[in-house]
């Protein structure tokens, strides 16, 4: 499939009393029509420039940004106006207007677009039950919960029929439970619609949860991208192993390993992480079947994804040194990826 | 009435009392209008907006304080010649007008641009990324989001208007600081000074209980 945005060595520099500040540094990236795409990435590492250089809020100092076949970087005036009315755009504080009820919040795009008001108040009221607000359409934006806020800030930014939505950390300021119905709506969206959407987060509950692929940004630099269940079996960086973390281990779980490595000085502590659909064989039972091992497990989680289903093991395998070095070498033709765990490598 | 107060001449009185009114309420809007104006280009124009430029904000910057800090009454005598050039008299509530505006249009100016600033940036930046023209922010965000604090602003520099027209008063520009001054004062008929001051007072309660109203029927926050 073509790419809908494409970045080419896009770099953006603020210049600042003391020197330049490089919040983007030669990023290139290729986002297809109809996906879910998602840029993860500490606070400062540069995201939030990135998701604003995609409708012109800000230039790139060099390189191009083309969205939908336009050079954002390059146009203005006019131009760029009725471009960002293709590009739709929520934040993580919703940025209504206080003194518009909901449906002249949602209507005000279409204002800006120059439509007679009666087909706003027309296309208001469909994105009103689009996005589930029925009832609350005269309501002022301080009379909502978060979450009916961000679901008026969805239903504005679609209000023009956008190619694009730019989600800036919009789950952020919400609790669990209300992130999670957020997240189902833009889902939602993205399949009804057909629409493609960007978001940039600093969770990567939520790059799980919708993500078709992933772009882990540090630095100002996209330092890994994939398909999110390639990223979650297989992360490369420092950094992006520090974000599965955040999903695939609880808190405790390196002092757990960290005991049992001291309580069992024989044997290995090995972790086993599967994508898809070998997270459903009794692969276990063939270890204990086939070698001549002890396999005690320690602690086990299998997490959702937008693409199908990710899990990890941890367990003590003892035995024979051959006997373990065989079952484990049994276990990566499974296309399992495995871990043995040494004290070292709980540090990172 | 006439037994308690036996130097008041009421006819007199209205009077004076609709001269303070039409010239407070000519101020106010004048004020109101170039306020505006000026209160939105020192926003526009200062770091971080749409039309920053250091210059032109400095020069706005510079105008506005050195008009609100000459005293009133300095600056009636300064405007003398510049009054007499557009009205032509330097007498009457139409003489009074000219240091009235210049007086008070700087004093809200500097109201406009707290209240704009006040508003949330990225309700700015939604508009924009919205495809909003600047035109557009100004009358569909900047205006009606800091409209509850501009109309508070405008109550203040009202009353404060009241203030001026009395001293303008003193300097023959008519209505009641006029006339407690002449006929209250000068004449020691304390009862006309009496009475003007209270219907001074009303004109400000009034002011002050229609803009306390209108702040709180459009404040949707």
């Amino acid at each position: 499939m073509k790419p809908l945005i494409t970045l080419e060595h896009v770099t953006k520099v603020y210049p600042t009393g003391r020197g330049n500040v490089t919040a983007v540094n030669d990023v290139s990236l290729h986002i297809r029509e109809g996906e879910i795409f998602g840029i993860i990435g500490y606070s400062g590492a540069g995201k939030s420039s990135l998701i604003r250089l995609l409708n012109g809020l800000e230039k790139p100092t060099s390189g191009q940004v083309l969205v939908a076949g336009k050079d954002i970087g390059k146009i203005s005036g006019k131009e760029l106006r009725q471009a960002r009315q293709e590009i739709g755009m929520i934040f993580q504080h919703f940025n209504l207007l206080w003194s518009r009820t909901v449906r002249e919040n949602i209507a005000f795009p279409l204002e800006i677009a120059g439509v007679p008001k009666k087909e706003r108040l027309k296309r208001a009221d469909e994105l009103i039950q689009l996005v589930g607000l029925q009832g609350r359409e005269n309501a002022y934006p301080s009379q909502l919960s978060g979450g009916q806020k961000q679901r008026v800030g969805i239903a504005r930014a679609l209000a023009n029929n956008p190619k694009v939505l730019l989600c800036d950390e919009a789950t952020s300021a919400l609790d669990p439970q209300t992130t999670d119905s957020i997240l189902e709506l833009l889902v939602d969206i993205n399949k009804r619609l057909g629409l493609t959407i960007v978001l940039i987060t600093h969770e990567m509950h939520v790059i799980r949860k919708i993500c078709d692929r992933v772009a882990v940004m540090e630095n100002g630099k996209v330092v890994e991208e994939g398909e999110v269940l390639h990223v979650f079996q297989r992360p490369q960086q420092m950094i992006t192993k520090r974000f599965v973390q955040q999903i695939t281990e609880p808190e405790e779980t390196k002092e757990t390993i960290a005991h049992l490595l001291d309580q069992y000085p024989t044997g290995k502590v090995v972790q086993f992480a599967f994508a898809g659909s070998v997270t459903e064989r009794p692969l276990i039972a063939e270890l204990i079947r086939n070698f001549d091992v002890k396999i005690n497990i320690l602690q086990g989680k299998i997490s959702q994804t937008h693409q199908g289903s990710y899990g990890v093991l941890f367990v003590h395998i003892d035995g024979s040194h051959e006997e373990v070095a065989k079952a484990i070498d049994y276990v990566r033709q499974q296309q399992v990826v495995v871990e043995v765990m040494t004290h070292e490598s709980l540090i990172s | 009435m006439s037994h308690l107060f036996p130097n008041v001449q009421w006819e007199t009185m209205w009077a004076a009392t609709s001269e303070t009114l039409y010239m407070t309420g000519v101020a106010v809007a004048v004020t109101f209008v170039l306020g505006l104006i000026l209160g939105l280009l020192l926003f526009l124009t200062s770091k971080g907006n749409v039309w920053e430029n250091k210059l032109a904000n400095a020069v706005i910057s510079a105008f506005v304080n050195i008009f609100r800090s000459i005293p009133f009454i300095i600056l009636i005598i300064l405007l003398i010649p510049f009054t007499k050039a557009i009205v032509g008299t330097i007498l009457g509530a139409n003489a009074a007008l000219p240091a009235l505006i210049i007086g008070a249009a700087p004093f809200y100016a500097r109201m406009v641009e707290i209240a704009l600033r006040e508003i949330d940036k990225g309700v700015i930046e939604a508009a924009k990324a919205m495809g909003a023209t600047t035109t557009t922010i100004i009358w569909k965000v900047l205006v009606p989001e800091s409209l509850p604090a501009l109309v508070s602003g405008i109550t203040v520099t009202a009353i404060a208007l009241v203030g001026y027209t009395a001293m303008a008063g003193v300097v023959g520009a008519g209505g009641l600081g006029n006339l407690a001054y002449l006929e209250g004062f000068q004449r020691n008929h304390n009862d006309v000074t009496l009475v003007a001051t209270v219907l001074i007072l009303v004109i400000v309660f009034i002011i002050q209980f229609i803009g306390d109203f209108v702040t709180s029927k459009i404040d949707k926050r």
